[in-house]
């Protein structure tokens, strides 16, 4: 189930749903101060196994903080998030960055890139190179990874970046903004070649999003958080099936959503 | 760049080649002072093959990578160490920029006393000179190894040593050959420089002295013009490793 904080304000609807789901991520008493703001106070949630969840909110309210702090990035000052009650360092991750021209390896084959989280483990190289094949094979690629970073384009390079994040097969995968540095046309096939991941490994997925176009299209649940310390505004399901195309974006039930997401935003920039 | 602009460069070349040969042959500048480039270059050339140049050019072309190499592998480690943690390098920086900052030519009445008449002395202040200017370079491509990088590899699982090995040191890199390259023009100028007094019995810096002394301006130009070269190709020579070993460097 999808429990919410005591905080929030509206009700989300479509939670009855999922009840028989236990969440995959708990998240309790999450507290964090940047100098003398406090970004976080006391925040709870509960995210579910298995889906896409988009974080959107007002610029500065934190969305990049949250993710970072679930993937240990950033320490909490308090609180304490668990995966099925186990700590972060028992679960295996994936982290993409926003930056995919500082986060790869230049110095690496794209290829190379992909397989060191396999060598950071003590995988021989023969299995290295054949998992990386497998993946390669199963996201359906069509790059030349024997390439540096620097001789693919930027969208290339972000989707290095997103399998070099899947090649642990990790049970959670978090995306900072992981489209905002790539031009439009880019972007949209991406956001593609990132629900086809989705829908061929199921993992437990949040993405930042600064676009709320995208952040609906993508995703099971559109988290929208407060202006800061941030709250939970609501955790607005969208349903429609996947794969999703450009025919979504025109049909009523994506842009009741995209209006519902937008109105509440609105609502919170203006109390800023 | 299309084939024309490929001898641009040359187009200076030529033009100082036609100035000097202008001016020589007009008598402009006593030939005494300023020969002919042909006399120049005849000497340059004799000299170089089987002539007493060549010996002085291989001396101090050996002198100075020496002074490079044990430079290199004191400064390398010691960089890296300084460069990984900030706390250590902000202590110890001030005396590293003073001693940047400080002729090396200064050191030599002290290196003199230290090590005597001789090689060990030209190739401790080359190698005290270069070590710094290695060192300083080596510390700031350590200290300013993008942050994302150091956080993606940490993400990944990556242990305080495998950061240091796998992504400090090779984001250091570039910045590394800055330093190789600066230390070994350094290097050069003060072997040079050494060479022209303290009893140096060889080296370009006592071929373009002993040329000046016995007023053989041919003799002194061709020296000149050696060690030029010397500098230009050990600079090269640098660049081309660099391309090779860091491929990735400004992409």
């Amino acid at each position: 189930m999808i429990g919410l904080s005591t905080s929030v304000a509206t009700k989300p609807a479509g939670l009855d749903e999922v009840t028989d789901c236990a969440p995959h991520v708990t998240i309790r008493g999450l507290c964090k101060r940047f100098t003398d703001t406090p970004i976080y106070e006391g925040f709870d949630l509960d995210i579910p196994r298995g889906k896409l969840i988009s974080v959107f909110g007002p610029n500065g309210c934190g969305k990049s903080t949250l993710i970072n702090m679930i993937a240990g990035l950033i320490p909490p000052d308090a609180g304490e998030v668990l995966f099925e009650g186990r700590p972060l360092s028992r679960v295996k991750f994936g982290y993409v960055f926003q930056n995919y021209r500082e986060a790869l390896f230049p110095w690496l084959r794209a290829f190379d890139n992909v397989a060191y989280p396999l060598k950071l483990m003590g995988v021989a190289k023969a299995e290295r190179d054949r998992r990386v094949e497998h993946l390669v094979a199963r996201l359906g690629v069509k790059i030349d990874l024997s390439l540096y970073p620097y001789q693919l384009s930027g969208g290339q390079q972000q989707l290095v970046s997103i399998m070099r994040a899947l090649i642990v097969e990790p049970e959670i995968l978090f995306l900072d903004e992981p489209f905002s540095a790539l031009d439009y046309e880019m972007t949209l096939f991406m956001r593609d070649q990132l629900q086809r991941v989705f829908m061929e490994t199921a993992t437990t997925t949040l993405l930042v999003s600064h676009d709320l176009e995208e952040a609906v299209y993508l995703s099971d649940y559109v988290l929208l958080l407060s202006r800061h310390p941030a709250r939970v505004v609501e955790l607005v399901p969208f349903d429609a099936a996947r794969p999703r195309t450009d025919r979504t974006m025109s049909e009523p039930g994506f842009v009741a959503t995209k209006a519902h997401c937008l109105k509440l935003f609105q609502r919170e920039v203006r109390r800023g | 760049m299309t084939r024309s602009n490929a001898f641009l460069p040359l187009v200076g070349v030529a033009i100082l080649l036609a100035v000097w040969s202008l001016v020589s042959w007009l008598s402009l500048i006593d030939p005494v002072l300023l020969p002919s480039p042909e006399a120049t270059f005849r000497t340059l050339w004799y000299g170089m093959i089987g002539g007493k140049l060549g010996a002085d050019f291989v001396k101090t072309v050996v002198r100075t990578i020496s002074s490079t190499a044990i430079a290199a592998v004191i400064a390398i480690p010691l960089g890296i160490l300084l460069g990984s943690s900030e706390k250590l390098y902000r202590s110890v920086e001030f005396l590293i920029d003073f001693f940047r900052s400080t002729p090396a030519s200064a050191m030599f009445p002290l290196f003199l006393v230290l090590f005597g008449v001789g090689d060990r002395t030209k190739i401790s202040v080359a190698t005290f000179g270069a070590a710094l200017v290695i060192l300083f370079n080596v510390a700031y491509g350590v200290m300013n190894a993008r942050k994302t990088r150091l956080l993606a590899a940490k993400v990944m699982g990556a242990s305080r040593t495998r950061v240091l090995f796998d992504v400090m040191l090779k984001e250091s890199l570039p910045q590394t050959f800055v330093g190789l390259r600066n230390g070994v023009s350094l290097a050069l100028v003060i072997i040079v420089v050494a060479e022209m007094f303290i009893g140096s019995t060889d080296g370009l810096g006592m071929r373009v002295f002993e040329a000046q002394q016995l007023f053989d301006m041919p003799g002194m130009y061709a020296a000149i013009f050696a060690a030029g070269a010397l500098g230009y190709s050990l600079n090269l020579l640098f660049l081309v490793i660099e391309r090779r070993f860091v491929h990735w460097a400004g992409r």
